[in-house]
């Protein structure tokens, strides 16, 4: 299958989409724009990496919760 | 130490929430790709479009379950990174490979061949299209491989080593990772359960088809035929599989294998229960029974855990209070060598920052002495070794009876498939109709064995759960926790409707849209 094959197969395969399929497309996008965008920005930062700035900063801390300094 | 134990609890709660929600989409993806890729072959090697015609309809399911089930793993990464930060921290470099590999994988394999399976059918050669079904399957379970990995990894740390400069476990040995005995029964456990899940489901919905109307008698039996020959095959070696995990259990976590059979005093030649009721009055040190009630098989666990009539079994007392005639230490002993080993890892750790590297070295000597016992050194009580048994018990007890009444089923449905009485056989299909949900419940029940059984270690004897947390506030994971709630009970409640929507279609005769 040739490049252009495959393009036109996914151009051809959303553009012919029955009802089901877009449904499920929309909520696949809405899904992921909670997750993504509003769950994951909002709510989990990677405590790690925002709080620290190296991997030695990061790793003091967790040796000092391993150790019993931190906590 | 000052720990929040509701902070903890909550923190576990949250993911034991979003683990199970997603485990209730994957078993689906796992086994019916594969029942799907089966029907396509039938199709492609006869020719008969009564065939293309079952294999497009369960692979519309297969796609509903998809495309609702897609992503709702990956927020199990971010409380990995929010919630466990300083597990992810030191689990780092054992995860990394095999999580960036089941990235890889399932993004070249899944992805690719998943736009082929569902646009190409007019586009791409009949026997592309059915290489594209098949690795789909693959690649899916490929997936669950490499996750499977890192948590058997987590229940039995092999091939590593714990630095103590980064704080991280570090691979030494990518192969033993991969082939740790019980990460390799894990994923052929889990697969396979997904797969007897995904046989019940096109059984189940097959009955309800014969149930409702005669119009879809040969579409049903076909779909009968295929998921009950895997599903019996898989429940079959679902069964192997689950002597594989429970005799890795005995040698790995032999608490954990306690606590399923709540077996409290060790004995040779132990029996497995197989009914029994807890006595609740039972605490782990004291003189009570047992059990109310236990219908037993004798022997059965000695020669489960060991091959041998007479091998000792020990019980959670022996493992909380040691057993000197049997080599057992206790877990007083355990706890007291896992504070020496923290002790020197801070010893370590105050000498590299004094730039005393004499101290340092004689106190990495001593930490690489006690090390496999650290976890331990969070423990404040030996008691706190024992995991819930109560839920661990019912669970693995609840999950074996499931197991065994699914390979009868399959054994009938294909039976009378096969036999042509299928259609009259109204209480066997009402059976199997009804025990649709049972499937899923099975998975879910050897989660909490695995999951809740392991407790109260987030790495194996290495770190435990209440270490691994990190320290934010105790609302925002409760807020977290409803708001997860929330959006996966959307989530299932789309995914029942919308997949009910099709197969009363399919019911009723008309068109799948």
């Amino acid at each position: 299958m040739k490049i252009r094959a495959i393009i036109d197969m996914y151009i051809e395969g959303f553009r012919n989409m029955g009802k089901l399929g877009k449904k499920l497309w929309a909520i696949i996008i809405i899904k992921f724009i909670v997750l993504f965008v509003v769950i994951k920005m909002l709510f989990f930062p990677d405590i790690l990496h925002e709080q620290f700035h190296s991997d030695k900063e990061r790793a003091d801390y967790v040796l000092k919760n391993l150790t019993g300094g931190g906590q | 130490m000052n720990i929040d134990m509701s902070l903890v609890d909550w923190s576990r709660a949250q993911f034991a929430l979003t683990a199970i929600y997603h485990f209730l989409f994957v078993p689906l993806t796992l086994g019916l790709s594969f029942i799907v890729a089966i029907m396509e072959t039938i199709y492609v090697a006869t020719g008969d479009e009564k065939w293309k015609e079952v294999t497009l309809f369960w692979m519309k399911l297969f796609g509903i379950n998809f495309a609702i089930g897609l992503a709702t793993g990956i927020i199990m990464e971010f409380e990995f990174g929010t919630n466990w930060a300083n597990y992810s921290w030191f689990v780092g470099d054992i995860f990394g490979a095999p999580l960036a590999i089941e990235g890889i994988m399932a993004f070249f394999l899944e992805s690719t061949f998943f736009a082929v399976m569902f646009f190409g059918w007019k586009r791409v050669s009949k026997k592309f299209h059915l290489l594209s079904t098949w690795l789909v399957a693959i690649g899916s379970n490929l997936s669950a491989l490499w996750i499977l990995v890192a948590n058997g990894w987590m229940q039995h740390p092999v091939g590593m080593e714990f630095n103590p400069k980064t704080a991280r476990s570090e691979m030494i040995n990518f192969w033993d990772v991969i082939f740790n005995p019980n990460a390799v029964n894990k994923f052929l456990h889990t697969i396979s359960a997904g797969y007897i899940t995904s046989a019940i489901f096109v059984v189940a919905i097959s009955s309800y088809f014969l149930l409702k109307s005669d119009k879809l008698r040969d579409f049903a039996k076909r779909s009968i035929l295929v998921a009950a020959s895997f599903g019996l095959i898989t429940s079959g070696y679902n069964i192997l599989t689950g002597d594989s995990s429970a005799y890795t259990i005995v040698h790995n976590q032999p608490v954990k294998l306690a606590a399923m059979e709540g077996l409290y005093k060790g004995k040779q030649g132990a029996e497995i229960v197989a009914f029994g009721i807890l006595n609740p009055e039972k605490e782990v040190g004291d003189i009570n029974e047992d059990f109310l009630v236990a219908l037993s098989i004798p022997k059965a666990l000695s020669i489960l855990g060991y091959h041998k009539l007479d091998a000792y079994i020990p019980g959670l007392d022996d493992l909380v209070f040691g057993n000197e005639k049997y080599g057992i230490e206790s877990a007083a002993s355990k706890i007291e060598k896992g504070k020496k080993a923290v002790a020197a890892l801070r010893a370590f750790k105050e000498a590299k920052k004094a730039n005393d590297m004499p101290k340092a070295k004689a106190a990495l000597e001593e930490f690489r002495k006690y090390e496999k016992y650290m976890g331990y050194g969070y423990l404040n009580d030996p008691k706190e070794i024992v995991p819930n048994v109560p839920i661990t018990f019912y669970s693995f007890h609840l999950m074996v009876g499931l197991g065994i009444w699914f390979f009868v089923l399959m054994v009938v449905m294909l039976y009378k498939a096969m036999t042509g009485t299928l259609a009259r056989s109204k209480t066997w299909l009402k059976l199997a109709f009804y025990s649709l949900p049972l499937g899923f419940l099975a998975n879910e029940f050897g989660w909490i064995v695995a999951e809740v059984g392991r407790q109260p270690w987030a790495v194996q004897d290495l770190l435990p759960v209440k270490i691994a947390t990190t320290h934010i506030s105790t609302t925002s994971v409760m807020i977290t926790f409803f708001m997860f709630a929330f959006i996966f009970t959307l989530l299932l409640i789309a995914e029942v409707r919308i997949m009910a929507t099709q197969i009363k279609l399919k019911a009723q005769g008309g068109h799948n849209v």
